[in-house]
């Protein structure tokens, strides 16, 4: 969506609608209601969030306990252990989860892109996990991945080991990796299927033609037409994956200790578990701005690309 | 040509089964006793069938019915809010004009950018102040004003010609006629898709209930599957993996029936 929005941006000035009557204050008026509502529930809680960024504040003292305190709140987020180690936790996880989800996608992608015996209901399958509201999901994985008695720990009982998952510091972090792989790689293949359906078919045709191998087709016109898909699943997945908290929320909790606490989730405690709202605000806007940054430059670097092909 | 078929489909739906044996677990768990939930090794197949958890979590003390119900209201509010003021926003971005319209709507895209959650503690203290927090409005109202609602139906009707509008406009029509006698008919596939996007969000929304609501009796139906755990976290396996098949069904169902359109939708916008 992110980049989807910045390229419309860049292109809302020179886009001229043709023919259009100059229909004044009547055009308002189909906004309005729209307008109002954006207003009052994004825009005013979006400036909010800035100022209270510069506050020092908790829901005890109420709004005449309100005092800003400059730039304390970032000074304190440059100084905060637990900010540093929540933003090494969601690099971790980013890191992990981003690429190894967006590589699966890519060959389930090109898999269901071949004439399949009941080809519909697998891709619906792969995509199911997509479509299933977090809770069930949390729940479901939790008892899965029981460290004594879970499915996943019989299975892997034949190979020897036995993680703890959410129980155990170390496993946590990968348990909730695997959920997030599980649940993206479906998603993934179908954006990759529908990019796939519009690869250059002339340019397999000729590669065919010169006998070229199955890995250099991929390597020379797959990859490179794929490209701009592979950005745009990068950019969404690192979005998501630096923004929510309702599983950790529900399965962990942050922990065991803190081996859970990514940042979206460090935010959460601070804001709502321990209602420092000006401190939040801080830790909220830092972290969007980092992964604004992030957008923009990945969205560069593709524009860089494919000016040079 | 059909053995290469076979070459790689036995292998894909050996993967596929892997990749349904967390929803297997939890459809054969709802339909078991507790004592067998863990028992090893795996049993797929209950014996005995028992349906109990299916009754219990649907009429019992703690039913989950109240809260299905809630969630129901929500996502028909917030789906037809957005519809209505997305689909006139939309349109009027595109094909209609009026002083400062592509400066306000560059306005639109910067707030699109802006996740949900970094609203989440303004949000929190506003509705506390407006008398809204903890009511089924704080989590209808920000959903039937969307910017990214507004961004796909104005992506749509940029693309449709302006000279249906300029011939209706010679016959005589108002603008509001112009609207909807001639563009929102054309509109139905884009807002069905982004009613099916609206739904699924509404229904499948942990993150805002979980702070803007705090009283069990207005949970919707992700929270309300919280309520199968003691203090002590421990989860009754039944009667949670019961209540998650009921809370998956609706979106199921929409999903079955609405497959290609479905797909359309999360394909082309690429949110969830």
């Amino acid at each position: 969506m992110a980049t989807a929005t910045i390229a419309t941006a860049s292109r809302v000035r020179t886009e001229k609608a043709p023919g259009i009557k100059p229909s004044g204050w009547i055009g308002f008026l189909f906004i309005a209601p729209n307008l109002l509502g954006v207003i009052a529930f994004t825009l005013i809680p979006l400036i909010s969030v800035v100022v209270l960024a510069f506050t020092d504040w908790n829901l005890v003292s109420g709004l005449g306990g309100i005092t800003f305190n400059g730039i304390d709140n970032f000074v304190a987020i440059a100084r905060d252990p637990g900010f540093w180690h929540a933003i090494g936790l969601t690099l971790v996880y980013v890191v992990v989860s981003v690429p190894l989800t967006v590589v699966l996608g890519l060959a389930l992608g090109i898999a269901l892109n071949r004439p399949l015996p009941g080809r519909a209901v697998l891709r619906a399958i792969f995509f199911l996990p997509y479509i299933v509201n977090v809770v069930a999901i949390g729940m479901t994985w939790l008892m899965l991945m029981n460290p004594k008695a879970g499915l996943v720990n019989q299975v892997l009982d034949a190979f020897g080991i036995q993680p703890g998952w959410f129980a155990s510091s170390h496993w946590a972090l990968p348990a909730l990796i695997v959920m997030a792989i599980w649940g993206g790689v479906g998603y993934c293949s179908l954006i990759y299927l529908s990019a796939l359906q519009d690869a250059p078919a002339q340019l397999y045709e000729a590669a065919d033609i010169d006998g070229a191998s199955a890995w250099a087709k991929f390597r020379v016109i797959t990859w490179p037409s794929l490209l701009p898909t592979t950005i745009f699943l990068m950019v969404t997945l690192i979005i998501g994956a630096s923004q929510g908290f309702g599983l950790i929320a529900l399965i962990t909790a942050g922990g065991p200790g803190d081996a859970t606490t990514t940042i979206s989730y460090y935010m959460y405690q601070t804001g709502f578990q321990f209602y420092r709202f000006g401190y939040a605000s801080a830790i909220g806007l830092v972290t969007f701005v980092g992964v604004l940054v992030l957008t923009l430059l990945t969205w560069r670097a593709q524009r860089g690309r494919a000016l040079n092909d | 040509m059909t053995k290469s078929k076979w070459l790689w489909g036995i292998p894909l739906w050996i993967l596929a089964i892997a990749f349904l044996a967390p929803f297997a677990w939890m459809i054969s768990t709802a339909l078991k006793p507790d004592v067998d939930a863990y028992k090893i090794p795996m049993q797929w197949i209950p014996n005995p069938f028992q349906w109990d958890n299916f009754s219990t979590v649907l009429t019992g003390a703690t039913s989950v019915l109240p809260a299905f119900g809630r969630s129901v209201f929500v996502a028909v509010l917030r789906v037809a809010g957005e519809l209505i003021t997305a689909t006139m926003a939309g349109y009027a971005f595109a094909r209609m004009s009026f002083k400062g319209r592509d400066k306000l709507f560059l306005l639109y895209l910067a707030t699109a950018i802006i996740p949900a959650q970094l609203l989440l503690v303004p949000r929190f203290i506003y509705f506390q102040k407006l008398g809204l927090y903890d009511t089924l409005w704080a989590l209808i109202l920000p959903g039937m004003f969307t910017v990214l609602g507004t961004f796909l139906m104005r992506q749509f009707f940029i693309s449709q010609p302006a000279e249906f509008a300029e011939a209706a406009r010679m016959d005589g029509a108002n603008e509001w006629r112009v609207f909807t006698r001639i563009y929102l008919p054309l509109a139905t596939p884009v807002m069905s898709a982004l009613g099916i996007l609206a739904f699924v969000w509404s229904w499948n929304d942990y993150e805002t209930p979980l702070v803007l609501i705090s009283n069990p009796d207005r949970y919707t139906l992700p929270l309300s599957l919280t309520n199968f755990v003691d203090e002590q976290g421990q989860i009754a396996p039944g009667l949670t993996m019961a209540a998650s098949v009921i809370s998956i069904v609706p979106v199921l169902i929409v999903f079955v029936v609405l497959q290609r359109r479905f797909i359309a939708a999360m394909t082309h916008t690429g949110i969830k």
